[in-house]
């Protein structure tokens, strides 16, 4: 295999698994058009450990770069490239995405098109995490909307056609702003290249080229705008909810588990080094936004009866503390090293541990929907832990990882970034604790309501996990073990580079 | 290349042959018309292999015609002229393929089509005035009767209504061009002749000439507010006659505001831009909300070419390279895309289920019934709605940089539109085709749903994909286009107007 197309490969054997169901999908038999799926979504993570394999964490550059001129017109460029952020998201789907699919095959319709829409959403999310040029970045990121949307519309709740256009008209409506601020930057740099842009911007030349008065700043609003509303930044998050709740459970996993990430990473990737001294004199207000994202959203979250909205507004929470740390980091450029390198890289640890216990619980919720008959009421359970102790005990890690229960993986990066921001922001810092709080109160809840007292409702003769849905969930609860004992596996691809980024802090 | 002025002649020629087949055979003026747009078609395509991108006009007839005002039939070829005449080859073998099931008066139907495409060729490649007016004139008289004989809804009204739009543009074309004649003592109506007319009058009598050429051209591009015809014409017309009178016809204005009436006077121009950018930006926004609350599925599509025209004119009114040649690429993916809207609804669906009513198909589980028409509507929605990956993207993109080059706030004004865009195709997609999903909602048949729609045809399949393979292809290369389109604007004729700007 050439080494220098590892990535194409990376991005387009899902895509190849998509086309190959979609025009197979007649002549598939069941099982095949089950197992298919869920085997070219696994191409992820293998050729995400060969990338791995191949990567050198000591390099804070961008690696296995490929780039090939494409639109000549626009001086576009097929430029992809992996650095220890990307690649924490590459395993990440790598993960994800294999178990999503496998855990929740069986009870899909046409399942050949489930698994073709599903590849064709990991490729795309692939493609953003990996395309250094605003065009296939683009292209990866507005295309990841249509099978998202047709997956929650098609396959998702009572309510998913409101949901699925809701979320789709959100995130376009933000992507529209995010366009033109991409088309003027290139009105007046004329690259597209995100790696050339941010050099521009270090050396000051861009803020040159953009010229003074009110323009640069709406250019930046407008990137910001497209981006807040994928993470999502309050108060721009009122699509995801419902999207997380109608749609079906794998996608949910997926949703919450990888597609959230696309935005956050956009921050690091775009954002930040492109925009630095508007977010630094714009990281202010964001920090209250963020905070108000990390405190309302777990409110709200305790406020939730629907088990599966819970989950989502407490994915909005975790994803707020990412951009609190990094919003604090902007706010306060280099003065203290030690706090900035510890809140980012809690920003990209909480990416990757936020991402197993919410599909982990995205999943959890599934199963208890699925024995309830689609109900999933935090009054229509109680004494399950009785009737399913092997769910009780895997659900229960999984809850337990996302409160951030020192042991467990989701401890390091909240712990990294409360240590960061304190140092960054004492004030934030201290308000976000108010979002641990609430945290910890509807998660135990959750625990509590469903898992224990008598048996009530469907947690009468509740039936145990069965062999695909452990195989599903061990995964999971393992690398919540593993990172929460040695989270250097994951911090030791990241810590050059975040040394790096806290150094060259404007 | 020298072959190209055949494409006119072969279309008339091509008409004829199938109005005398048709009156024996329906297939037989089919395959004449098929045959026919397939052979100029290709007479495009091996003009475009040949071609060698250039400044400027190639000559390809110049032959005096009426000597005693300065008339000569003069033919000539660029770019620009070359993207559309593929286009328009294009869009005519598709328009035919979806006419494949016209059974009444076949041959005048193929005849009165092929009439309208030969014109349509001639006003491409005219470099002289009075023949495009003259090719364009011929073109009027088809699109009459296309719509009021094989119409549906309305079909009276929206024929007359499109028609005495298109006199009306026509005329506020001549006026304007017989001011500058006249008055600036030309020595004919080539285009450098005219404009040369033009620059020896004063800057008031510039500006009305420019603003009446402008605005008569404009009319036919569907500018806001004398877009109302285009709509109302494009529903009421058959499926092939909207793919064409939307996807080409519609062109000819956008075509015309380039080629004639920009480079009249760059003074007139600077006074007009802001007036015909605003007005560009408004039919941009009002067209989509209008197509948002539409009733009728093909109003939809008729509401969305106008919102997609006004990219058009956007770019043109920017008048820098960058944003005239996103205006031309724009024509170009609109008229493919348009066409593919068009085909779904009139052809696929409305056909099958005889209602347009969203009302209607919203009863109907379309996904299921006609699987390959809900595939195509959405991929041909989603190239509408200007997503990345579909020539729309390119298009839409290289037009929001210029416009930000020229003035950034009406490339803010217009990337609302591409919400807007969004958020009606979206729309129809969920409601047309994806309204009654989910295993438990599917125990009440409708109606129509107990018996089978018949299947998608094989003229429908094909000519489908080449038009979803135009769109898909372009959108991955738009440079093939780009090619052409830049050095073309490169003329002299274009200096003086699309100064300033990096390009």
């Amino acid at each position: 295999m050439n080494p220098s197309c590892l990535l194409t490969l990376l991005i387009f054997t899902p895509w190849a698994g998509a086309l190959l169901l979609f025009v197979l999908r007649r002549w598939l038999p069941v099982g095949l058009s089950r197992t298919l799926p869920v085997v070219f979504s696994l191409s992820t993570l293998i050729l995400g450990l060969v990338a791995l394999g191949r990567f050198d964490p000591a390099v804070t550059g961008l690696q296995l770069t490929e780039n090939q001129p494409w639109i000549r017109a626009l001086n576009v460029h097929y430029h992809l490239g992996l650095d220890g952020l990307s690649l924490v998201l590459v395993l990440l789907t790598g993960i994800i995405s294999p178990l999503a699919l496998f855990g929740t095959t069986r009870s899909i319709r046409c399942p050949a098109i489930h698994g073709a829409l599903f590849l064709l959403l990991q490729g795309s999310a692939l493609g953003v995490f990996l395309a250094l040029d605003f065009f296939p970045w683009f292209v990866f990121w507005e295309l990841s909307l249509v099978p998202a949307f047709f997956l929650i519309k098609l396959w998702g709740g009572p309510g998913a056609a409101r949901a699925a256009y809701q979320f789709v008209i959100y995130t376009i409506g933000g992507s529209a702003f995010l366009l033109l601020g991409f088309a003027a930057l290139y009105a007046n740099a004329g690259t597209f290249d995100f790696i050339q842009l941010a050099d521009l911007a270090r050396s000051g030349a861009l803020a040159a080229k953009l010229g003074g008065g009110f323009w640069p700043q709406a250019i930046f609003l407008g990137v910001l705008l497209g981006l807040a509303v994928k993470v999502p930044l309050f108060p721009f998050h009122a699509w995801l909810p419902p999207a997380y709740a109608e749609a079906p459970t794998g996608t949910s996993m997926f949703l919450t588990g990888v597609m959230s990430k696309m935005g956050a990473y956009g921050f690091l990737r775009i954002l930040w080094p492109i925009f630095p001294a508007p977010l630094h004199a714009a990281a202010g207000p964001l920090l209250w936004l963020a905070l108000g994202g990390v405190v309302f959203s777990a409110f709200a979250a305790l406020k939730q009866t629907d088990l599966k909205r819970m989950v989502a507004y407490s994915s909005v929470n975790h994803l707020s503390y990412c951009l609190l740390a990094l919003f604090a980091v902007a706010a306060s450029g280099p003065s203290n090293p030690a706090a900035t390198t510890s809140a980012l890289s809690g920003t990209i640890l909480q990416l990757f541990n936020h991402g197993l216990s919410a599909a982990a619980l995205f999943f959890c919720v599934g199963v208890l929907e699925s024995r309830a008959g689609g109900l999933r009421g935090l009054g229509d359970f109680g004494g399950v832990r009785t009737a399913a102790p092997v769910f009780a005990g895997l659900c229960g890690i999984a809850l337990f990882s996302s409160l951030g229960l020192p042991g467990l993986n989701g401890f390091v990066g909240e712990f990294l970034i409360f240590r960061g921001v304190f140092g960054l922001a004492p004030w934030a810092a201290a308000i976000a604790t108010l979002g641990l709080l609430a945290t910890a109160l509807f998660l135990l809840t959750f625990w509590q309501r469903v898992f224990h007292g008598p048996a009530a409702g469907a947690g009468v003769n509740f039936r145990d996990l069965d062999a695909t849905e452990i195989v599903t969930l061990v995964p999971f609860v393992a690398l919540m073990f593993v990172l929460g004992i040695f989270p250097q596996l994951l911090a030791g691809l990241i810590n050059p580079l975040v040394t790096t980024w806290a150094a060259t802090l404007p | 290349m020298n072959a190209l002025p055949c494409t006119i002649y072969v279309s008339f020629t091509g008409a004829l042959l199938a109005l005398v087949l048709g009156s024996r055979s329906a297939m037989a003026a089919r395959v004449v018309a098929l045959l026919t747009a397939l052979t100029a078609w290709g007479i495009t395509l091996a003009a475009a292999t040949s071609f060698v991108p250039m400044a400027g006009l190639q000559e390809l007839v110049n032959v005096p015609w009426i000597p005693e005002f300065g008339i000569h039939y003069h033919l000539a070829v660029d770019g620009i002229s070359l993207t559309l005449l593929v286009l328009t080859g294009l869009a005519a073998t598709a328009g035919i393929l979806f006419s494949w099931n016209i059974t009444e008066r076949t041959g005048e139907f193929f005849a009165l089509y092929l009439a309208l495409i030969g014109g349509v060729y001639g006003v491409f490649l005219s470099a002289d005035a009075f023949v495009l007016f003259v090719f364009y004139e011929i073109a009027i008289v088809p699109k009459y009767f296309l719509i009021a004989k094989w119409g549906s809804t309305n079909r009276e009204y929206g024929a007359m209504k499109l028609v005495l739009y298109s006199f009306a543009g026509s005329a506020l074309v001549l006026a304007g061009l017989l001011w500058a004649y006249a008055a600036g003592h030309a020595t004919g109506f080539g285009f450098t002749e005219l404009v040369a007319a033009t620059g020896r009058l004063d800057l008031t009598s510039q500006t009305g000439i420019l603003a009446l050429v402008f605005l008569g051209f404009a009319t036919l591009a569907g500018m806001f507010p004398m877009h109302t015809w285009a709509p109302t014409g494009h529903v009421a017309a058959p499926t092939g006659a909207s793919m064409l009178l939307a996807g080409v016809v519609m062109k000819l204005g956008a075509y015309g505001c380039l080629r004639v009436a920009l480079p009249l006077s760059p003074a007139a121009f600077v006074l007009l831009q802001p007036w015909i950018a605003w007005l560009a930006i408004i039919g941009i926004i009002y067209a989509g909300f209008v197509a948002l609350v539409q009733d009728d599925f093909k109003f939809v599509i008729g509401y969305s070419s106008v919102s997609h025209m006004g990219f058009v004119l956007l770019g043109l009114a920017a008048a820098n390279p960058v944003a005239v040649s996103g205006a031309v690429l724009q024509m170009f993916s609109h008229g493919v895309i348009a066409g593919l809207l068009f085909a779904v609804v009139g052809r696929m669906v409305y056909e099958r289920t005889h209602t347009r009513q969203l009302a209607d198909l919203r009863a109907l589980p379309l996904h299921r019934l006609l699987p390959f028409a809900a595939v195509v509507f959405v991929l041909a929605g989603l190239a509408s709605m200007g997503l990345p990956g579909f020539s729309g993207f390119p298009a839409e993109l290289t037009i929001l940089i210029g416009t930000w080059q020229a003035r950034p706030l009406w490339a803010l004004a217009a990337a609302a539109g591409v919400l807007i865009a969004a958020a009606f195709t979206l729309r129809v997609i969920a409601v047309a085709f994806f309204s009654r999903t989910g295993p438990e909602r599917e125990v009440p048949v409708a109606p129509a749903a107990s018996h089978p729609l018949a299947p998608i045809t094989w003229p429908e399949k094909v000519g489908a994909l080449l038009l979803l393979g135009a769109t898909i292809y372009l959108g991955l290369s738009p440079d093939t286009l780009l090619d052409w389109i830049r050095p073309a604007l490169q003329s002299p004729a274009f200096h003086a107007i699309l100064s300033g700007g990096a390009s």
